[in-house]
């Protein structure tokens, strides 16, 4: 079973972290517009 | 390669990302209670994310090709922005699809990596999309780099089939389709298919997600660069001017 949950967290880790970088970068570049 | 940005703070890409939230979560969910199959015992349970994950990357090549066409005929700035996004989620799609793979192939082929044709091709795949998304930051915003993207957009295309079909083409250890073309000895039953089906429409709609992000970081950035530009062109002229120099058409 660890290679399954190997597999699934490599995928949910990855994914995450780019999805927050995401939101960081365009929080980032707002905060910037504004001031 | 200007236009008019209209704010994008509508609450679609919202709730995309909420639906790939429950979605995704839902996928994790049936994919790790997935039955032991005879062939495979757990390890088929990855059945619910590495194939979802590379669907994920053909579309990623699609949309971005499609985006880099409409680009080079139209010249509209938003395609360009199109292109790129879904270059670099395909990108990190793709990498996911790698390594997901890998993990699967070491209890089932007994090694981590194997310079299989589908391996090697998808490989191939992702530098060409590193490539793209690395050499598009080396170049000045404009015209030239919209091209440029598009160009490698097409490229990747160009890799598709050959990525697919590898398993077709040479031969390969890696397994065939068994959605278009099925094949009784397959053991992708209806608990299968379920959770596979369920992780192709959660990824589709997080890749969605992402590419309304990076399209709009992309824009953002764009308004970044053209305010540096304006204000530097401002300093210039008024260190040109000096306090006692008058004003151009004062006498």
């Amino acid at each position: 079973m660890g290679y399954v949950i190997a597999g699934y967290l490599t995928t949910l880790v990855g994914l995450g972290a780019y999805a927050l970088w995401l939101a960081q970068r365009a929080k980032s570049l707002r905060r910037d517009r504004v001031q | 390669m200007s236009e008019t940005r209209r704010s994008s703070s509508g609450r679609a890409p919202a709730l995309l990302g909420w639906a790939s939230l429950v979605l995704v979560g839902a996928t994790v969910g049936l994919g790790l209670v997935l039955p032991k199959s005879a062939e495979q015992a757990e390890y088929s349970r990855l059945i619910a994310i590495h194939p979802p994950v590379a669907w994920v990357s053909y579309v990623a090549v699609v949309v971005a090709a499609i985006a880099a066409i409409a680009c080079l005929l139209t010249r509209r700035a938003s395609f360009d922005r199109l292109n790129i996004a879904s270059l670099e989620v395909g990108a990190v799609f793709t990498a996911l699809t790698l390594a997901t793979g890998s993990i699967w192939s070491r209890p089932t082929w007994g090694v981590w990596w194997r310079w299989d044709p589908r391996l090697t091709t998808e490989a191939l795949l992702l530098a060409v999309l590193v490539g793209a998304v690395a050499l598009r930051r080396a170049l000045p915003p404009g015209r030239g780099r919209a091209v440029v993207t598009s160009v490698f957009s097409l490229a990747t295309l160009g890799l598709l089939p050959l990525v697919h079909f590898s398993v077709e083409l040479w031969r390969s250890q890696h397994q065939r389709g068994t959605l278009l073309a099925p094949d009784p000895a397959t053991n992708a039953d209806s608990p299968y298919l379920g959770a596979m089906f369920l992780g192709f429409v959660a990824f589709t709609v997080l890749y969605s997600w992402m590419v309304v992000q990076r399209a709009r970081i992309e824009a953002l950035e764009e308004d970044a660069d053209e305010l540096m530009l304006g204000r530097a062109i401002a300093e210039r002229r008024a260190e040109g001017l000096g306090p006692s120099d008058p004003a151009p058409g004062v006498a």
